[in-house]
């Protein structure tokens, strides 16, 4: 892999495209990230396509949040390049959204929805000024989008965590990005709000966007997205569904945590 | 003389200086408050008697401009140490605080005895207690000297300072409104936008220091803590919206300085007796009173934002 | 005589009955502090002590009046060690009731608490200062801690009250112990959570109340915190910190005392928080376990580990490498020359490192959930963790290597 060439695309039937016009949104290498002494996440390689939709998927304390946040910079990284767009981070933010995971803030902070939406629009707001009228109207339209534009005047506290979620992603829409980060957006949400999520993402992919969700749902892999990163500290695999989720990936992430069945099941749900 | 000369003499000072300074204070802790560092403004506080002493013997003299520099620097060398040894040490925060401000006010104390500050004022009552009695507006000879420029120039220094350094905090507040907001609310995603997380916070404390020590020169320093921790808190227990708990802070700090000294002055008086008692130990009870109040009577004194059950 | 010559008399207890006295007083404070402290640190609420330190202002206040006004003197050292316990003790209650009952958190409830006892702690005294017994009444040796004409009687209280702390802190370790280290699993042996924290909150009352008068009330909270803070950087077991703790408190308590008698401008209270605050900065930097050094190295030591790592599994799959760091380690260890050129060791050493990682990975597709391979942490050699035999047997089952 060198920096200048492999702008290239790899077509689901092994082909290799160029496509020189648009830069991979986000490229990494080498990533290891570490808490102490134990890495967290060691030595990863990722490629994330334009217009892909990818799920990064792994057991638990595999590191699948900690590979978003070092990517961003959110943790320290000890070793590692990453690039947004061909370029570094600092140069790229405003076409990357990133939605933290719903339960790392305090939803007993005094702000209303609307309020939270707006800070998505921060960048386009801009240093020392408040948003107006046409701020406000962009935010109830993220907010429309996923289903919460009655909401808008309501105290985050009293709302539910599928409620919550749905909020968190109409701040990341109102950032227009490109790219959009999620972590674990589908945790603990009801099935209404999966819904509701689910359509939001593939219009953003069919409107050419990319879309990075750490993912603990295997059941749903197949059916959400087009492609999937396997991590147990190290990458175990990347690439299309049909080929990086497979029983041979999954057993190699999963280990025998995974009955032998239950991926069984899961190769059924996504044939 | 006419009718209330002699509140206009020896009382307006101390309220409006009192008032000043309460809402000061009260400003950047509801930030604090926010961020789960309330104690931020009880280190801060403490720390103001060993940078006080240090800029005495620099400087040999008891001037406000050094006492008040050598305060603020004190204050943030204790931040800076707290979050030293928070990342190095791997200690927890409350533990670091505790660590860092017990050790700068024991050598604080240590300094004062062994340096010659006999004859001069600092002692470490006067940090604690302030002396808001004594800032009287001798060239006032009633309502009328508050349009006479000559008496007006003779107002306490005390008030002019804290006028300015009030003005800074709103306007540091209003600049970097949305900055604090987000951080404070999502450090993650404020620092995925590209906002400096640890520049605001330490440019909050700054600010918070800044206002401790205008404070703290005038009203001592158990105002100093009370205003940061309880006008924001009883504000938090009033309502859901930062602008106006911010507002409500504003409106208890007043009336906490108002009828604290208030309170210290007259309430004795009531009692028969003749002696006024601690103005600055008055206004933080009030505070405290009020509080209490709110923790039994706020409109929004209960948590919301556990999850509800997803309908 | 030399102030050195003082300060040894007195640390081997030759200044005179009353300073040996208060320096044991202030070594079984200090043990006290620094045990009862360490179940508090490690239950997170050191700050919770520093409310509870400053709650006891008006207690000592309103016990001064009542004595004094029942015609009694009111500085009768009892009378306000019994006041300043009330008062602390409803300065918890506060803080853990605004805690539990509304939105404030922990850190909120504590800064009110210890500002607004405080604050009222003053009122009472300057009505105190106003009373026909006041004269000052000395009780603003309670702020700041003095030993200097301390009473025999109040020594020997102290001392003896210090001993019953330090009796109660081994009495009550076992419960605290397991409460500290892992509540809910306390709770299941049937103990009662809630009744230890009170118990240790407690201890630390009475931790500050016996040390109002040696050390003050605005530091006594510095020998409940210190000690553990320090002690916490030489071990990972709770019953090893305690006691490390419990030594640097009396360390410091009984150093201190000693120290302060021999030096007239030396306060007791400053002295002992600083020598206690020198042990800690000792620690932080020194310990070989989590000091400041020590952790520096070892994360260096690791960050070279993971370029090399990374380096050479880059090598032997013919990658480009542009991380200076990794470039660096690499031609120090002269595994590429100044070109950028694998050399033969390095092709070696890539060779060696590209083979472990198919065994790894290979071992933990076949094994994942054995606990030997649990281990893996991209860095250790399989053959460092698995015997020989089990590296042939693995090396039987590795995959061809694909040719290229």
């Amino acid at each position: 892999m060198t920096p200048d060439a492999q702008l290239e695309l790899v077509t689901a039937d092994g082909r290799r495209v160029s496509t020189e016009s648009a830069p991979c949104p986000l490229e990494v290498r080498g990533l290891t990230v570490s808490y102490g002494e134990k890495p967290a996440v060691f030595s990863v390689d990722a490629r994330f396509p334009s217009g892909s939709m990818t799920a990064i998927v792994g057991p638990n304390g595999a590191g699948k949040s900690t590979f978003l946040k070092g990517a961003l910079g959110i943790v320290r990284c000890l070793a590692g390049e990453i690039r947004f767009f061909g370029r570094p981070f600092k140069e790229t933010r405003r076409d990357v959204a990133y939605v933290p995971q719903r339960a790392s803030v305090d939803w007993d902070f005094p702000a209303r929805v609307i309020d939270v939406v707006m800070m998505g629009l921060y960048r386009e707001v801009g240093l020392f000024r408040f948003a107006g009228s046409r701020h406000r109207a962009r935010a109830i339209e993220c907010l429309s989008r996923v289903g919460m534009q009655d909401f808008a005047d309501r105290q985050i506290g009293q709302l539910s965590g599928g409620q919550q979620q749905r909020v968190f992603l109409a701040r990341a829409l109102a950032q227009d990005a490109e790219l959009y980060l999620l972590d674990e957006p589908f945790a603990g949400v009801d099935a209404a709000t999966e819904h509701a999520i689910v359509t939001v993402l593939k219009e953003l992919k069919a409107a050419g966007k990319t879309v990075v969700c750490v993912h603990h749902d295997l059941s749903t892999v197949s059916a959400y997205f087009d492609r999937v990163m396997l991590i147990n500290m190290r990458k175990q695999a990347e690439g299309p569904i049909a080929e990086a989720f497979t029983p041979e990936t999954l057993q190699a992430t999963y280990g025998g945590r995974l009955a032998a069945s239950q991926i069984d099941e899961l190769r059924l749900g996504s044939a | 003389m006419e009718v209330g000369a002699e509140f206009v003499q020896l009382s307006l000072a101390p309220i409006v200086i009192g008032t000043l300074a309460a809402i000061a204070c009260a400003l950047p802790g509801n930030f604090l408050l926010l961020r789960r560092q309330a104690l931020i403004g009880d280190a801060i506080s403490h720390v103001a008697l060993p940078g006080i002493v240090v800029a005495f013997l620099v400087t040999g003299t008891i001037a406000t401009w050094p006492m008040m520099i050598g305060a603020a620097g004190a204050a943030v060398v204790a931040v800076a140490l707290i979050e030293l040894i928070k990342r190095l040490g791997r200690v927890e925060p409350g533990a670091a605080m505790g660590v860092v401000f017990t050790t700068l006010f024991a050598a604080g104390v240590l300094l004062l005895e062994q340096s010659d500050t006999s004859g001069v004022h600092i002692d470490v009552e006067h940090a604690l207690y302030g002396n808001l009695e004594s800032l009287i507006w001798f060239d006032a000879v009633g309502w009328s000297s508050l349009a006479d420029p000559a008496a007006l120039a003779g107002l306490p220094p005390q008030l002019f300072r804290l006028a300015i350094v009030l003005a800074v905090i709103v306007v540091f507040l209003v600049a970097f409104w949305k900055e604090l907001a987000i951080s404070t609310f999502d450090p993650g995603f404020a620092q995925a936008l590209g906002i400096r997380t640890g520049a605001v916070g330490f440019a909050l404390v700054v600010a918070s220091a800044i206002a401790a020590v205008a404070a703290f020169d005038a009203v001592g320093s158990i105002i100093v803590i009370a205003m940061f921790v309880c006008p924001p808190a009883t504000a938090r227990l009033m309502t859901d919206r930062l602008g106006r708990q911010i507002a409500w802070s504003v409106l208890f700090a007043t009336t906490s300085a108002i009828a604290g000294y208030v309170f210290a002055g007259y309430g004795p008086l009531w009692f028969g007796s003749a002696d006024a008692v601690s103005a600055a130990g008055m206004i933080a009870t009030v505070a405290g009173l009020q509080l209490g109040l709110a923790c039994m009577i706020g409109p929004r004194r209960q948590r919301t934002g556990q999850a509800a059950a997803p309908h | 005589m030399t102030t050195l010559d003082f300060f040894l008399q007195a640390l081997t207890l030759q200044g005179g009955y009353n300073s040996a006295l208060v320096a044991v007083g202030a070594g079984l404070l200090g043990i006290a502090g620094g045990g009862a402290g360490a179940f508090v640190f490690l239950r997170k609420r050191a700050l919770v002590s520093d409310a509870v330190t400053h709650a006891t202002l008006p207690g000592v206040a309103i016990a001064f009046i009542i004595m004094a006004l029942l015609g009694g003197d009111g500085r009768w050292l009892p009378g306000l060690i019994l006041g300043s316990a009330a008062s602390a003790a409803i300065g918890l209650m506060a803080v853990e009731w605004i805690s539990a009952k509304t939105r404030l958190g922990e850190d909120a409830a504590i800064g009110a608490v210890l500002s607004v006892f405080f604050g009222l702690g003053i009122v009472l005294l300057t009505v105190i200062q106003t009373m026909d017994h006041g004269k000052q009444a000395g009780l603003d040796t309670f702020l700041l801690g003095s030993t200097a004409g301390m009473l025999i009687g109040e020594a020997v209280l102290i001392a003896a009250a210090g001993a019953v702390a330090v009796a109660l802190v081994v009495a009550l370790r076992r419960p605290m112990t397991m409460v500290a280290f892992d509540p809910e699993y306390a709770a299941t042996l049937g103990i009662d959570v809630r009744r230890t924290d009170l118990a240790m909150m407690g201890l630390a009352l009475i931790v500050t109340v016996i040390g109002l008068k040696i050390v003050g009330l605005i530091l006594i909270v510095a020998l409940l915190i210190i000690p553990p803070v320090a002690a916490r950087f030489w071990t990972d077991r709770v019953d090893r910190l305690i006691l490390i703790s419990a030594a640097i408190g009396g360390v410091s308590g009984y150093t201190g005392a000693a120290l302060s008698a021999a030096a007239a401008d030396m306060p007791t209270g400053p002295i002992i928080v600083l020598i206690a605050f020198a042990m800690f900065a000792l620690s932080l930097a020194f310990s070989p376990l989590r000091g400041v050094l020590a952790s520096a190295l070892r994360h260096r030591r690791f960050q070279h580990r993971v370029h090399l790592r990374q380096g050479l599994l880059a090598l032997a799959r013919g990658e480009a490498i542009y991380d200076r760091l990794t470039l660096r380690i690499l031609r120090r260890r002269g595994l590429i020359r100044g070109d950028g050129v694998v050399t033969q060791d390095g092709r070696g050493a890539a060779g060696r490192a590209q083979l472990d990682e198919t065994r790894w990975t290979t071992a933990r597709r076949l094994r994942a959930d054995d606990p030997v391979l649990e281990r893996y942490d991209g860095l250790t050699p399989i053959d460092r963790i698995l015997t020989t035999d089990q590296v042939a047997h693995l090396d039987s089952l590795l995959p061809k290597p694909e040719s290229t």
